[in-house]
Protein backbone atom coordinates (compact mmCIF):
# COMPACT_ATOMS: atom_id res chain seq x y z
CA UNK A 1 0.00 0.00 0.00
CA UNK A 2 2.75 2.70 1.13
CA UNK A 3 4.61 1.49 -1.96
CA UNK A 4 1.67 3.15 -3.72
CA UNK A 5 0.70 6.26 -1.99
CA UNK A 6 4.32 7.58 -2.22
CA UNK A 7 4.27 7.89 -6.05
CA UNK A 8 0.90 9.56 -6.16
CA UNK A 9 1.80 12.74 -4.71
CA UNK A 10 2.10 14.96 -7.59
CA UNK A 11 -0.94 17.93 -7.65
CA UNK A 12 -3.66 16.53 -9.00
CA UNK A 13 -5.44 19.77 -10.34
CA UNK A 14 -4.94 20.60 -14.19
CA UNK A 15 -2.91 23.86 -15.01
CA UNK A 16 -5.72 26.69 -16.08
CA UNK A 17 -3.28 29.21 -16.94
CA UNK A 18 -3.53 28.96 -20.80
CA UNK A 19 -7.13 28.29 -20.10
CA UNK A 20 -8.10 31.99 -21.53
CA UNK A 21 -5.43 31.51 -24.79
CA UNK A 22 -7.77 28.43 -25.59
CA UNK A 23 -10.92 30.30 -25.14
CA UNK A 24 -9.62 32.96 -27.17
CA UNK A 25 -8.41 31.22 -29.83
CA UNK A 26 -11.97 29.71 -30.39
CA UNK A 27 -13.72 33.39 -29.52
CA UNK A 28 -11.66 34.63 -32.66
CA UNK A 29 -12.57 31.72 -34.78
CA UNK A 30 -16.08 31.99 -34.32
CA UNK A 31 -15.35 36.48 -34.74
CA UNK A 32 -13.95 35.70 -38.18
CA UNK A 33 -16.61 33.15 -39.81
CA UNK A 34 -19.58 35.39 -38.39
CA UNK A 35 -21.63 36.63 -41.13
CA UNK A 36 -23.89 39.18 -39.60
CA UNK A 37 -27.56 39.09 -41.19
CA UNK A 38 -27.39 42.50 -42.96
CA UNK A 39 -31.22 41.17 -44.33
CA UNK A 40 -34.12 40.22 -42.48
CA UNK A 41 -35.95 37.55 -44.40
CA UNK A 42 -39.56 38.24 -44.60
CA UNK A 43 -40.70 34.63 -46.19
CA UNK A 44 -40.65 30.91 -44.39
CA UNK A 45 -37.31 29.53 -45.58
CA UNK A 46 -37.03 25.35 -45.38
CA UNK A 47 -35.13 24.59 -47.91
CA UNK A 48 -35.14 21.21 -49.75
CA UNK A 49 -32.49 18.34 -49.76
CA UNK A 50 -30.78 17.13 -51.99
CA UNK A 51 -27.59 15.24 -52.81
CA UNK A 52 -25.47 16.98 -55.53
CA UNK A 53 -24.90 20.07 -54.57
CA UNK A 54 -21.85 22.20 -56.24
CA UNK A 55 -20.19 25.34 -54.03
CA UNK A 56 -19.99 28.71 -54.99
CA UNK A 57 -16.39 29.60 -56.23
CA UNK A 58 -16.61 33.49 -55.89
CA UNK A 59 -19.05 34.83 -53.86
CA UNK A 60 -19.09 38.20 -54.64
CA UNK A 61 -20.86 36.87 -57.43
CA UNK A 62 -23.58 35.73 -56.54
CA UNK A 63 -27.16 37.74 -55.50
CA UNK A 64 -30.11 35.99 -53.57
CA UNK A 65 -33.57 35.95 -54.03
CA UNK A 66 -35.77 34.41 -51.84
CA UNK A 67 -39.36 32.59 -51.98
CA UNK A 68 -41.49 31.51 -49.97
CA UNK A 69 -44.75 32.22 -47.79
CA UNK A 70 -44.25 35.20 -45.51
CA UNK A 71 -44.15 34.80 -42.30
CA UNK A 72 -46.42 37.50 -42.17
CA UNK A 73 -49.39 35.95 -43.36
CA UNK A 74 -51.86 38.98 -42.01
CA UNK A 75 -49.99 41.69 -43.47
CA UNK A 76 -48.90 40.08 -46.63
CA UNK A 77 -51.29 37.11 -47.66
CA UNK A 78 -50.99 33.10 -47.38
CA UNK A 79 -49.19 33.37 -51.40
CA UNK A 80 -45.80 32.79 -52.04
CA UNK A 81 -43.57 35.83 -52.56
CA UNK A 82 -40.15 37.41 -54.09
CA UNK A 83 -38.14 38.65 -51.69
CA UNK A 84 -34.98 40.58 -52.83
CA UNK A 85 -33.48 42.65 -50.49
CA UNK A 86 -35.76 44.40 -48.12
CA UNK A 87 -38.63 44.24 -50.28
CA UNK A 88 -41.09 42.16 -51.89
CA UNK A 89 -41.31 41.73 -55.81
CA UNK A 90 -43.31 40.96 -58.64
CA UNK A 91 -42.02 38.17 -60.90
CA UNK A 92 -41.23 40.98 -63.76
CA UNK A 93 -40.38 43.43 -61.51
CA UNK A 94 -36.83 41.19 -60.91
CA UNK A 95 -35.02 42.92 -64.01
CA UNK A 96 -34.61 45.97 -61.93
CA UNK A 97 -32.95 43.87 -59.53
CA UNK A 98 -30.89 41.85 -61.28
CA UNK A 99 -29.66 45.11 -63.19
CA UNK A 100 -29.15 46.59 -60.11
CA UNK A 101 -27.30 43.62 -58.79
CA UNK A 102 -24.91 43.51 -62.52
CA UNK A 103 -23.89 47.35 -61.88
CA UNK A 104 -22.54 46.16 -58.42
CA UNK A 105 -20.07 44.32 -60.34
CA UNK A 106 -16.93 44.95 -62.55
CA UNK A 107 -17.62 45.13 -66.36
CA UNK A 108 -15.63 41.72 -67.12
CA UNK A 109 -17.96 39.92 -64.15
CA UNK A 110 -21.03 40.71 -65.17
CA UNK A 111 -21.92 37.77 -67.46
CA UNK A 112 -20.86 35.33 -64.75
CA UNK A 113 -23.07 36.50 -61.93
CA UNK A 114 -25.29 33.71 -59.89
CA UNK A 115 -28.57 33.89 -58.76
CA UNK A 116 -29.23 31.96 -55.71
CA UNK A 117 -33.05 31.07 -55.42
CA UNK A 118 -33.23 30.17 -51.91
CA UNK A 119 -36.87 28.36 -52.58
CA UNK A 120 -39.19 27.03 -49.57
CA UNK A 121 -39.57 23.34 -50.14
CA UNK A 122 -43.51 23.99 -50.39
CA UNK A 123 -43.99 26.62 -52.57
CA UNK A 124 -45.36 25.34 -56.32
CA UNK A 125 -43.71 25.46 -59.46
CA UNK A 126 -45.63 28.63 -60.58
CA UNK A 127 -44.19 30.91 -59.17
CA UNK A 128 -40.93 29.99 -59.70
CA UNK A 129 -40.75 29.22 -63.42
CA UNK A 130 -41.94 32.75 -63.61
CA UNK A 131 -39.08 33.94 -61.72
CA UNK A 132 -37.03 31.50 -64.26
CA UNK A 133 -38.13 33.21 -67.31
CA UNK A 134 -37.63 37.04 -66.35
CA UNK A 135 -34.03 35.67 -65.29
CA UNK A 136 -33.55 34.33 -68.96
CA UNK A 137 -34.64 37.77 -70.71
CA UNK A 138 -32.65 39.46 -68.15
CA UNK A 139 -29.71 37.57 -69.25
CA UNK A 140 -28.78 36.13 -65.55
CA UNK A 141 -28.75 32.86 -66.74
CA UNK A 142 -26.42 31.13 -64.56
CA UNK A 143 -28.73 29.56 -61.46
CA UNK A 144 -28.25 28.08 -58.01
CA UNK A 145 -30.99 26.00 -56.25
CA UNK A 146 -30.16 26.16 -53.21
CA UNK A 147 -30.49 23.25 -51.25
CA UNK A 148 -29.05 21.72 -48.12
CA UNK A 149 -27.63 18.50 -47.75
CA UNK A 150 -29.29 15.42 -47.42
CA UNK A 151 -30.21 11.92 -48.30
CA UNK A 152 -33.65 11.87 -50.20
CA UNK A 153 -36.33 10.08 -49.21
CA UNK B 1 9.02 55.18 -0.24
CA UNK B 2 7.22 53.32 2.26
CA UNK B 3 4.05 54.49 1.08
CA UNK B 4 4.69 52.27 -2.23
CA UNK B 5 5.57 49.44 -0.34
CA UNK B 6 1.88 49.75 1.32
CA UNK B 7 0.56 49.97 -1.95
CA UNK B 8 1.75 46.92 -3.06
CA UNK B 9 2.52 46.45 -6.98
CA UNK B 10 -0.06 47.85 -9.37
CA UNK B 11 -2.08 44.91 -11.07
CA UNK B 12 -4.78 44.33 -13.32
CA UNK B 13 -6.27 40.93 -12.04
CA UNK B 14 -6.88 38.25 -14.88
CA UNK B 15 -8.37 35.81 -13.27
CA UNK B 16 -11.83 36.97 -14.70
CA UNK B 17 -10.56 37.20 -18.28
CA UNK B 18 -11.70 33.16 -19.58
CA UNK B 19 -15.20 34.47 -18.16
CA UNK B 20 -15.58 37.36 -20.25
CA UNK B 21 -13.79 35.48 -23.30
CA UNK B 22 -16.30 33.26 -22.73
CA UNK B 23 -19.24 35.62 -22.28
CA UNK B 24 -17.71 36.69 -25.69
CA UNK B 25 -17.63 33.28 -27.33
CA UNK B 26 -20.70 31.87 -25.84
CA UNK B 27 -22.46 35.13 -27.78
CA UNK B 28 -20.78 34.53 -30.85
CA UNK B 29 -21.41 30.92 -30.61
CA UNK B 30 -25.22 31.39 -30.99
CA UNK B 31 -25.30 33.89 -33.47
CA UNK B 32 -23.04 32.57 -36.16
CA UNK B 33 -24.81 30.77 -39.29
CA UNK B 34 -22.29 29.31 -40.71
CA UNK B 35 -23.45 30.44 -44.63
CA UNK B 36 -23.99 27.78 -46.93
CA UNK B 37 -23.35 28.45 -50.51
CA UNK B 38 -24.49 24.86 -52.05
CA UNK B 39 -27.09 23.88 -54.41
CA UNK B 40 -27.58 22.92 -57.98
CA UNK B 41 -25.67 24.40 -60.20
CA UNK B 42 -28.01 25.17 -63.63
CA UNK B 43 -27.89 27.42 -66.38
CA UNK B 44 -30.93 28.50 -68.40
CA UNK B 45 -31.32 28.77 -71.67
CA UNK B 46 -30.91 32.29 -73.83
CA UNK B 47 -34.71 33.46 -73.88
CA UNK B 48 -36.18 32.59 -77.84
CA UNK B 49 -35.99 34.49 -80.56
CA UNK B 50 -38.83 35.58 -82.45
CA UNK B 51 -37.93 33.65 -85.91
CA UNK B 52 -36.07 30.84 -84.29
CA UNK B 53 -36.34 27.36 -86.45
CA UNK B 54 -37.97 24.75 -84.32
CA UNK B 55 -34.68 21.92 -84.02
CA UNK B 56 -36.10 18.55 -85.13
CA UNK B 57 -35.15 15.90 -82.42
CA UNK B 58 -36.13 11.92 -82.69
CA UNK B 59 -38.41 10.61 -79.92
CA UNK B 60 -35.67 8.13 -79.15
CA UNK B 61 -33.00 10.59 -78.16
CA UNK B 62 -35.28 12.23 -75.76
CA UNK B 63 -36.15 10.84 -72.35
CA UNK B 64 -39.33 12.88 -71.34
CA UNK B 65 -40.20 13.03 -67.85
CA UNK B 66 -43.69 15.06 -66.46
CA UNK B 67 -44.50 16.10 -63.30
CA UNK B 68 -48.38 16.83 -62.96
CA UNK B 69 -49.97 19.42 -60.36
CA UNK B 70 -50.46 15.97 -57.98
CA UNK B 71 -46.84 15.62 -57.66
CA UNK B 72 -46.89 12.24 -59.96
CA UNK B 73 -44.20 11.05 -62.62
CA UNK B 74 -44.85 10.00 -65.92
CA UNK B 75 -41.54 8.77 -67.64
CA UNK B 76 -41.25 7.97 -71.54
CA UNK B 77 -44.97 7.91 -71.05
CA UNK B 78 -45.63 5.53 -68.43
CA UNK B 79 -46.41 6.31 -64.85
CA UNK B 80 -43.38 6.27 -62.61
CA UNK B 81 -43.69 5.58 -58.77
CA UNK B 82 -40.06 4.00 -58.26
CA UNK B 83 -37.72 5.52 -55.92
CA UNK B 84 -35.68 8.32 -57.21
CA UNK B 85 -32.32 5.95 -57.23
CA UNK B 86 -34.25 4.10 -59.88
CA UNK B 87 -34.65 7.05 -61.62
CA UNK B 88 -31.18 7.88 -61.36
CA UNK B 89 -30.21 4.46 -63.35
CA UNK B 90 -32.66 4.76 -65.89
CA UNK B 91 -31.18 7.67 -67.13
CA UNK B 92 -27.59 6.38 -66.90
CA UNK B 93 -28.78 3.41 -68.91
CA UNK B 94 -30.68 6.23 -71.68
CA UNK B 95 -27.50 8.35 -71.76
CA UNK B 96 -25.28 4.70 -72.16
CA UNK B 97 -27.03 3.41 -75.08
CA UNK B 98 -25.21 3.83 -78.20
CA UNK B 99 -28.02 3.09 -80.22
CA UNK B 100 -26.35 4.04 -83.25
CA UNK B 101 -23.23 6.00 -82.97
CA UNK B 102 -21.48 7.62 -85.49
CA UNK B 103 -17.38 7.92 -85.92
CA UNK B 104 -17.37 10.63 -82.53
CA UNK B 105 -19.66 8.42 -80.45
CA UNK B 106 -17.88 5.30 -81.14
CA UNK B 107 -14.74 7.28 -79.95
CA UNK B 108 -16.45 8.23 -76.78
CA UNK B 109 -17.11 4.83 -76.19
CA UNK B 110 -14.02 3.43 -76.67
CA UNK B 111 -12.87 5.81 -74.19
CA UNK B 112 -15.45 4.36 -71.44
CA UNK B 113 -14.20 2.42 -68.79
CA UNK B 114 -15.22 -1.40 -68.67
CA UNK B 115 -17.91 -0.63 -66.30
CA UNK B 116 -19.79 1.73 -68.39
CA UNK B 117 -19.27 -0.07 -71.33
CA UNK B 118 -21.67 -2.54 -70.21
CA UNK B 119 -24.25 -0.39 -70.01
CA UNK B 120 -24.66 -0.01 -73.37
CA UNK B 121 -27.69 -2.08 -74.37
CA UNK B 122 -27.81 -0.77 -78.06
CA UNK B 123 -31.38 -0.44 -78.27
CA UNK B 124 -33.00 1.09 -81.15
CA UNK B 125 -35.84 3.08 -78.95
CA UNK B 126 -33.37 4.46 -76.76
CA UNK B 127 -30.59 7.20 -77.54
CA UNK B 128 -28.50 7.18 -80.53
CA UNK B 129 -25.24 8.24 -78.59
CA UNK B 130 -24.50 10.38 -75.49
CA UNK B 131 -23.94 13.54 -77.39
CA UNK B 132 -27.34 13.34 -79.21
CA UNK B 133 -29.25 12.55 -75.50
CA UNK B 134 -31.65 15.42 -73.99
CA UNK B 135 -32.84 14.57 -70.63
CA UNK B 136 -35.94 16.38 -70.72
CA UNK B 137 -37.97 17.49 -67.74
CA UNK B 138 -41.22 19.23 -67.77
CA UNK B 139 -43.30 20.36 -65.00
CA UNK B 140 -46.97 21.75 -64.00
CA UNK B 141 -47.59 25.09 -62.08
CA UNK B 142 -48.77 23.15 -59.45
CA UNK B 143 -45.74 21.03 -59.05
CA UNK B 144 -44.03 21.10 -55.81
CA UNK B 145 -40.96 22.49 -55.71
CA UNK B 146 -39.67 19.73 -53.42
CA UNK B 147 -40.87 17.32 -56.05
CA UNK B 148 -38.80 19.40 -58.62
CA UNK B 149 -35.78 19.05 -57.16
CA UNK B 150 -35.33 15.92 -56.15
CA UNK B 151 -35.89 14.72 -59.89
CA UNK B 152 -33.38 17.12 -60.43
CA UNK B 153 -31.10 16.22 -58.36
CA UNK B 154 -31.74 12.36 -59.40
CA UNK B 155 -30.70 13.65 -63.18
CA UNK B 156 -27.70 15.55 -62.15
CA UNK B 157 -26.26 12.53 -60.46
CA UNK B 158 -26.81 10.17 -62.43
CA UNK B 159 -24.65 12.23 -64.94
CA UNK B 160 -22.42 12.94 -62.15
CA UNK B 161 -21.97 9.48 -61.77
CA UNK B 162 -21.12 8.94 -64.78
CA UNK B 163 -18.47 11.12 -65.26
CA UNK B 164 -16.64 10.61 -62.18
CA UNK B 165 -16.90 7.14 -62.92
CA UNK B 166 -14.58 8.16 -66.27
CA UNK B 167 -12.15 9.31 -64.80
CA UNK B 168 -12.24 6.78 -61.43
CA UNK B 169 -13.70 8.72 -58.87
CA UNK B 170 -17.11 9.16 -57.09
CA UNK B 171 -20.21 11.40 -58.47
CA UNK B 172 -18.99 14.00 -54.89
CA UNK B 173 -15.26 13.72 -56.00
CA UNK B 174 -16.11 15.03 -59.45
CA UNK B 175 -18.55 17.90 -58.13
CA UNK B 176 -15.54 18.67 -55.88
CA UNK B 177 -12.97 18.96 -58.56
CA UNK B 178 -11.50 23.09 -58.08
CA UNK B 179 -11.56 23.81 -62.24
CA UNK B 180 -8.53 26.46 -60.85
CA UNK B 181 -6.31 23.57 -60.21
CA UNK B 182 -4.45 22.53 -63.82
CA UNK B 183 -4.56 19.00 -63.20
CA UNK B 184 -8.21 18.92 -61.39
CA UNK B 185 -9.30 20.85 -64.53
CA UNK B 186 -7.87 18.40 -66.84
CA UNK B 187 -9.79 15.18 -65.15
CA UNK B 188 -12.75 17.67 -65.69
CA UNK B 189 -12.55 18.39 -68.79
CA UNK B 190 -11.58 14.84 -69.61
CA UNK B 191 -14.66 13.22 -67.92
CA UNK B 192 -17.05 15.70 -69.92
CA UNK B 193 -15.61 15.15 -73.24
CA UNK B 194 -18.08 13.95 -75.91
CA UNK B 195 -21.00 13.67 -73.17
CA UNK B 196 -22.56 17.04 -72.76
CA UNK B 197 -24.73 17.50 -69.81
CA UNK B 198 -28.23 18.12 -71.71
CA UNK B 199 -30.75 18.59 -69.18
CA UNK B 200 -33.86 20.06 -70.73
CA UNK B 201 -36.20 22.88 -68.41
CA UNK B 202 -39.14 22.95 -70.31
CA UNK B 203 -41.69 25.72 -69.66
CA UNK B 204 -44.71 24.26 -67.23
CA UNK B 205 -48.01 23.79 -68.32
CA UNK B 206 -50.51 26.53 -67.04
Amino acid sequence: MSKFKKKSKASQDIPTAALPDIIFMLLFFFMVTTVMREQEILVKQILPKADQLSKIQKKSLVSHIYIGEPKNIGMFGEEPRIQTNDVFMEPDELTLFVNQEKDKLSEAERDRITMALNIDSEVKMGIVSDVEQTLRKSNARKILYKSLKGVEN
Amino acid sequence: MARNKDRGTPEVSSGSMADIAFLLLIFFLVTTTIANDKGILMQLPPPPEPDQPEIEFQERNIFKILANSNDQLLVENEPYTKPMSELKEDVKLFVLNFGKPDQKGIDVFNSLPASLKSKARQSPESSDHPNKAVVSFKANRGTSYELYIDVLDAVQEAYNEIYGERVGITAQEFLALDKSKDVELRMYQEARAGIPRAISIAEPDK
